[in-house]
Parts: structure tokens; C-alpha cells; sequence
């Protein structure tokens, strides 16, 4: 037993073990810390020829239960890009709002129709195709999130962000809740990561490859991808949303169903080691 | 299993009061998720300063845990341009370990530098650059970009300059330096081929009295076949490093760019 | 038989919080796949292993032996996949000639599950297990805690996400040997370019009721580059700082040395 002042009136270290004391702790910096509740699991996207394919199914889990089966986890910006969300539904429910506003915002600057307008009116200066492309809208995500991460306030997602760059060619990237950026002919997030990303590499390795493509290609392959997910992925659901962006817009199918799923391989499983009736 | 929580400061380290002792006690598992700002990307740099040329290097690779995040990702960045396309830059940048800071500290340096140039009508040189890309990195001394740079670049004599640094900004000019996840791989690699470390002329004497080799200012050439060989032995052995290696050469014409692959698996 | 011997793990503890690191095992951070076909089982592996971020072998062999019917591919601590399957493997052999029949796949899988089962998961042996017996064709994975599962394709280790990805979209019922074998060995493949923990070769074991093929690097997709410089040094570089010779006549003074005649009676064998 230890008799010293110090360790009067403490749990004995013997017996109950180091005494956790930053339970007292009153002072000190304020650690906001957070973790997700309610997830969307994987969101996948490959390029193609014109464009790029996005996919991410309806589902938000709590835990391990299936909560929300009708969660829109792609959104469009501007019909010109696509953004798609894995990680926490309130986070992105945040970044929707946000990225509603902004588009609101962009749609003024720079309405196209407005545009010709525009150009006879010198009081307005707003030059052409100058409203924020897939590019644009992926660095500013990354800032965002690098901001919030600095803040230790992050917004606890995984972000893939669709569409065309400023030469009009297509543009994929991904963007984490540390701001970390980096792009790819194919990206996935989540278990995608793992399960998807070696089915879509098959068809683009390479910048080049994903060029040869074309959009039913690249869809059948999404939906393969959205397939193996579901048939492995314990957060998923065999309902999600698909969308498309080349030069003439966004095409989003938010209720699309998993096509000519295959379990015959179930019908000879007999136990799990020496059963065999 | 009782002296393991002993107050007997010799067996158990010294005790705390309330006040002082550490917070890192929280029961084990008690929270599942805490945010932690940081994580390793991964992938190796290396920069070797010439006569009158600095060749920097990096692998393309971009990894989180055990997975590819992109198999193309530079982490080599043109500084103080004037242009998007950073044409007239006259130094290079190499970041690596967690690739936001690496990003976010690349993009520091560059507008300080375009700021720079605007201002003085002229780039700045690599020692300035390096001064202050150590003083941004200091700057941030209790929450560090933890990023491994190296500048390159020539200098005022036009001799090839290499500059590397700590995340928190201890720097110093060398003659080549490796940096990132294959760093300990390599360095030795180029001590002995830059530097001629261990090697010594034969027969020319006896034991401690034997003669170094002597030092030479390395050929371009002769630095883009040892990049390319480092690069390559450390693909073989490190599984963070590898799909591609990105390469900038540094002379008084300009930076000149070289892609190439390396394996993939 | 007692399981595992914890006496050290408080010793352990006290040093690691003093600061003293844990030993590292060599872990084979791997892919490791199988797969029934009609007539027979394929099993696969590739050939990595690691030691944290550092390739420890880039040539290894995941593909063990058993019986000459039963092979089984291993992910985990290299050294438990390797003892545990050779002390498996010893056992059913001598099973085999007490019993006087060929050794069965679930005798090696039951095995298997109560020997790692007993350890707790503290013996890191992830197997996949395949073989061809009087009963017909079997193919197992057994985790380090004791579980074991029964399918037609089956993959384990780091790249096992990689890998049942190719399985989930190409595998069919009834495939032929080759169908098989190109199946598993795209499956390893998957897991060589994807997964960091899995690299270099392909190993193949076909397994039929006739006979077992081992194919060890059945691809070999990752040669080493050629290196553009040479490394080669004069003779002489090294600094001798200084020189013993040690004569046989000598040799004495170092260590004891007995001299056998050609009488005695500790001869080893191979002298006779």
C-alpha cells in the first residue's frame, strides 16, 4: 500500500488499475470529437469515352441495421457534375445544403442565357463557361474538407466528384475527410475500395484505356460493380441510383434495382465442415 | 500482475498527481472513433543536386493502408510560376508522407513565391525559397504539416541545390537526399554512389591509411540511371512504392519533365 | 494437452509499456484463393510476404502440403501457416498408416479447426484447404479462431476482397480444369496489382482424384527490372582495417577438436 500524500483518497492502482483522470479534466483544449451514425457505404465511378458513370446505392445504415432505405446519395450541381457521398448522411445532408446554396449562387454570375445579355451590358462582367466545372467543384470540396479536418470539426465523408474539367474532357476525383484529393481513371470509396476498384481497373487501368470505352460499357460495368456489392458488402442494398455526365448534361436514375443477381452457387452448399445432408 | 500497477516509482516510473498525469489512460475501446487529422499516403522522393543541374524524383503511387488510392499522383510540384501551367518556374518541390499537408504546403510556398515575384519582378532564388519554406513549415510547429519536403533547384553560381527538411522545418543544403516511406532503402544506396561512402582507392594503403575514393560531380546522365535504379530497388522491396516515377530535371534552360513506369503489384 | 502458455504476458506488457517493441512475425499479407471445378480442386496463392511495409520474400511458397492429396494454401503469420500445416500433415500421416486408408480432407479440416480452436486465434493461421479423397472433392478455409466454411470458390488473406471480386462475376457452376485454374489464377492476380500485401508470382495446385500438380510459379508477371548502372566494384574497395589468417594446424586454440578413429562406434551412417 502506498502511503504517501499524494496517493490519498485514490483507487488503489492494484486493484482498480491506473486511474483514468482525464474524466476530471476541466481545463485544457476542447477536443470536439466526433464519429459517424447514420453511413452510406460505398460510392463508385469510372470514366468513359465522353463522360463518366457514378453509382452509389439507397441505403443509410445505422450501425449494423438497415435504417433509411431511400437515401439519394448522388446529387447533381449545375447539371454539369455529379457528387457522390459515402460516410455520415447528416455531414452530407450538410454539403447538399451548402452545395445547393453555391450552385444558386453560381446559377446568377453566370446564366448562359443571360450571357449574350451580358456581353452588351458592360455593367455586369461575367465571361462564358467561367461557372464552376467538375474540377472547380472538386478543389473546393478539398478545401472545405481540409479546412474542417485543421479545425478537428471534419466532415466525416468520402467524396467522389463526376463531370467535365475545363477542357471539357472528363473528370473524376475523390476527396476524404481529411482532405485528402487525388484522382483516377476508376475511384471507389468505402468497401468499394477493395471489392470494386479491381473489377473497374480491369477495363480502365489507364487514362487511355478508359477513352476507348464507351457510356454502355462503362455502365454495365458500374452495374457489375454495384452487383459484387451487394452480394459482399454487409451495409448495402440492391437498390441505387446511377448517374451519367457527358457534355450534354446529367442523366440521374435514383431508383434503379440490381439486375440478374446469381446465387446458384447456394443451391450445393451443404454446412460449414462435415456435414453433408 | 499486481507490480505491474505497483506505486513503487522504481518499477512503475515515476507517479502522477491528478493534475499531471497523462490523458492518454481513456479505457481501451471506450471510444471508437478518434478523429485523427493524419495518415501515411505513403511513396518515396529523391533528389540529387549535379554541377549545373538538380534532378528531383518521385513515384507515383498514392496509398492508404493496404490499397491504391492512384496509381498516378505526383508528388513533384513546379513553385513561382507565373503561368497555371507554372512554364517559367525555376524550383521544384517534392512533398511526401500525408498528401493534403503535402498538397496544402505546396500551394503555401507557390503563392508566397508567385507573391514574391510579382512583387520584386523577379523569381526567387533557392536559398530564399528555402528559408521560407522552413519558416511556413515552423509556423505550423504544434500541428505539423507531416510532409517531407525537399526543394531543388540551381543557385546563384547556377550549381545544382538541394534542400531538405523535417515536418517542422530543421533544414539543411545537401547533396542528395532521399525522403518518404523508402527512404531507408535508399539513402545508403546513394551515399555510396553519390558520395562514395565505403569506398576507397585500392592499394593505396594500409587499413585507416587507405585512400577515399574521391568525389565527382555526377554526370546528368549518370543521376537519371541511378534515380531510375534506386527507384527500382525499392519497388522490389517496398510495398508502398511503385506504378510510376515522375522525374524533373533542373538546369539553367528550364525544368524538364520525365514520366516512366515502374511495376505495379 | 495444454493450449497456450500465457505465463510471459504480463513480463511482455510491462515491457512493451516500458517501450521495448514486440517481436515482428514475417506475415504473409496475402491472397490466397481455391476453387472446385468438375474432376477436381484448384487452390492458388501469390508469392509475398511481408514484414510491415517491406517485402520479406518475393518468391515465397503459400502452396503447403499435406497429403499427397490434400494441399493447403496459408495467409497469416508465416510461421504458424507453416508449422501448423506440418505438424497437421505429420499427423494424418501417421492417422493414415494406423488406419490403413488414404488421409480424408475433413479428418485434415477437423484437425485443423480444434488445434487452431485450442489456440484461441493467437496461432495466425489462415488456411484455405483443398484435396481429393475416396469421398469425392472438398474445399475448406479454416480462420485462426476454429471456424471453417464449405464453398465451391473461396478466397482468404488481404487480398481476399480483390480476389472474390473476380470469383463474383466470372465463376459459373461446371467449369472445366483449365477454366479453373485461369479463374483462380486471375483471382490471384486481382490481389497482386491490388492489394499491397500481395505481389510478384502465381503459384497453382491442381488437385485430382489421379494426381496433384503443383505448377509453382505458374505466372510470373512481375520480373525484376534490369539495372541500368553496374555495380560492380574494383577489388580492393573495402577497407581491410585489419587481417587474421587462421591455419588448420592451429585451429586448436579456438575450439576443441576430438578425433575420431575408425574403430569407434559413434560413426555416423552416411560414413559407412
Amino acid at each position: 500500500m502506498d502511503h504517501r500524500p499524494q496517493a490519498w483518497g485514490r483507487p488503489r492502482d492494484d486493484i482498480y488499475g491506473a486511474y483514468d483522470a482525464s474524466y476530471l479534466q476541466t481545463s485544457g483544449p476542447k477536443t470536439a470529437t466526433q464519429s459517424p451514425v447514420v453511413t452510406g457505404t460505398s460510392v463508385i465511378a469510372i470514366k468513359f469515352k465522353d463522360g463518366i458513370v457514378m453509382a452509389a446505392d439507397n441505403l443509410a445504415s445505422y450501425g449494423s441495421l438497415a435504417r433509411f432505405t431511400d437515401v439519394k446519395r448522388l446529387r447533381t450541381f449545375l447539371d454539369t457534375s455529379v457528387v457522390g457521398f459515402g460516410g455520415d448522411v447528416s455531414d452530407m445532408q450538410f454539403l447538399d445544403r451548402h452545395l445547393k446554396e453555391l450552385a444558386i449562387d453560381e446559377a446568377y454570375e453566370h446564366n448562359d442565357d443571360q450571357q449574350q445579355q451580358d456581353d452588351d451590358d458592360s455593367h455586369h462582367k461575367s465571361t462564358p463557361g467561367t461557372a464552376l466545372n467538375a474540377a472547380n467543384l472538386h478543389k473546393y470540396l478539398q478545401k472545405l474538407m481540409y479546412r474542417r479536418r485543421n479545425d478537428f470539426d471534419p466532415l466525416w465523408n468520402q467524396i467522389l466528384v463526376g463531370g467535365l474539367d475545363a477542357a471539357r474532357k472528363p473528370f473524376l476525383a475523390s476527396v476524404d475527410l481529411r482532405g485528402t484529393a487525388f484522382t483516377s481513371p476508376s475511384l471507389a470509396t468505402g468497401f468499394g475500395a477493395a471489392l470494386a476498384q479491381p473489377i473497374m481497373r480491369r477495363y480502365a487501368a489507364t487514362d487511355e484505356d478508359a477513352a476507348r470505352l464507351t457510356r454502355e460499357q462503362a455502365v454495365d460495368v458500374v452495374k457489375e460493380c454495384m452487383k459484387v456489392l451487394f452480394y459482399r458488402d454487409a451495409r448495402s442494398l440492391d437498390r441505387y441510383s446511377i448517374a451519367v455526365v457527358t457534355k450534354d448534361g446529367v442523366e440521374l436514375s435514383e431508383d434503379e434495382q440490381l439486375e440478374r443477381q446469381s446465387w446458384a452457387f447456394a443451391e450445393r452448399i451443404r454446412g460449414y465442415g462435415t456435414q453433408t445432408v | 500482475m499486481a507490480a505491474m500497477f505497483s506505486q513503487n516509482p522504481l518499477m512503475n516510473g515515476p507517479n502522477y498527481s491528478f493534475n499531471d498525469s497523462p490523458r492518454t489512460s481513456a479505457p481501451e475501446g471506450a471510444r471508437e472513433h478518434r478523429f485523427d487529422p493524419y495518415t501515411d499516403n505513403g511513396g518515396s522522393t529523391l533528389a540529387i543536386a549535379g554541377a549545373d543541374f538538380t534532378i528531383m524524383a518521385g513515384d507515383t503511387r498514392l496509398t492508404s493502408g493496404y490499397s491504391i488510392n492512384s496509381r498516378h499522383h505526383p508528388k513533384l510540384f513546379k513553385i513561382g510560376g507565373t503561368t497555371a501551367d507554372q512554364k517559367d518556374a525555376t524550383i521544384v518541390l517534392s512533398v511526401v508522407g500525408f498528401a493534403a499537408d503535402g498538397e496544402a504546403l505546396k500551394e503555401r510556398l507557390d503563392a508566397i513565391c508567385k507573391m514574391y515575384r510579382y512583387r520584386h519582378g523577379k523569381p526567387m532564388s533557392v536559398k530564399a525559397c528555402a528559408q521560407r519554406l522552413s519558416t511556413i513549415l515552423y509556423q505550423k510547429r504544434f500541428f505539423p504539416y507531416y510532409a517531407y519536403a525537399i526543394l531543388g533547384g540551381l543557385d546563384e553560381e547556377g550549381k545544382g541545390a538541394v534542400y531538405s527538411y523535417d515536418p517542422v522545418g530543421s533544414y539543411e543544403r545537401e547533396q542528395c537526399r532521399a525522403g518518404g516511406a523508402a527512404a531507408s532503402l535508399i539513402m545508403p544506396f546513394l551515399d555510396n554512389q553519390v558520395n562514395f561512402k565505403n569506398q576507397y582507392i585500392p592499394n593505396s594503403g594500409e587499413g585507416h591509411a587507405l585512400q577515399e575514393r574521391e568525389r565527382r560531380p555526377l554526370s546528368r546522365n549518370e543521376v537519371e540511371v541511378l534515380v531510375k535504379d534506386a527507384f527500382d530497388g525499392a519497388v522490389e522491396r517496398h510495398i508502398e512504392v511503385g506504378d510510376g516515377l515522375q522525374m524533373m530535371v533542373i538546369t539553367k534552360d528550364g525544368i524538364e519533365e520525365i514520366l516512366m513506369p515502374l511495376k505495379r503489384d | 494437452m495444454p493450449g497456450f502458455d500465457f505465463s510471459n504476458y504480463n513480463r511482455n506488457a510491462a515491457l512493451h509499456a516500458r517501450g521495448v517493441p514486440l517481436p515482428k512475425a514475417t506475415s504473409t499479407g496475402t491472397t490466397i484463393v481455391g476453387c472446385i471445378y468438375d474432376g477436381g480442386v484448384v487452390i492458388a496463392a501469390d508469392t509475398r510476404a511481408t514484414s510491415g511495409p517491406i517485402v520479406a520474400d518475393k518468391n515465397c511458397e503459400k502452396l503447403h502440403y499435406i497429403a499427397p492429396n490434400i494441399w493447403c494454401a496459408g495467409a497469416g503469420t508465416a510461421a504458424d501457416t507453416e508449422f501448423t500445416t506440418a505438424l497437421i500433415s505429420s499427423q494424418l500421416e501417421l492417422h493414415s498408416l494406423s488406419t490403413g486408408r488414404k488421409p480424408r480432407v475433413v479428418t485434415c479440416m477437423t484437425m485443423l479447426k480444434q488445434h487452431l480452436f485450442r489456440y484461441q486465434g493467437y496461432v495466425g493461421a489462415y488456411l484455405v484447404v483443398a484435396g481429393v479423397d475416396p469421398t469425392g472433392t472438398h474445399l475448406f478455409t479454416v480462420h485462426a479462431h476454429g471456424s471453417t466454411d464449405k464453398l465451391p470458390y473461396v478466397t482468404m488473406g488481404s487480398g481476399s476482397l480483390a480476389a472474390m471480386s473476380v470469383f463474383e462475376t466470372q465463376w459459373r457452376a461446371q467449369l472445366t480444369r483449365d477454366d479453373a485454374v485461369k479463374l483462380c489464377a486471375d483471382a490471384i492476380e486481382a490481389g497482386i496489382w491490388n492489394d499491397l500485401g500481395s505481389g510478384s508470382n502465381v503459384d497453382v495446385a491442381v488437385i485430382t482424384p489421379e494426381k496433384t500438380t503443383l505448377m509453382r510459379n505458374y505466372i510470373r508477371p512481375n520480373e525484376r527490372t534490369q539495372k541500368l548502372g553496374s555495380y560492380a566494384f574494383p577489388k580492393g574497395t573495402t577497407a581491410v582495417l585489419n587481417e587474421k589468417i587462421i591455419r588448420k594446424e592451429e585451429i586448436g586454440k579456438y575450439v576443441s577438436v576430438l578425433e575420431l578413429t575408425e574403430e569407434s562406434d559413434d560413426k555416423m551412417e552416411v560414413d559407412t
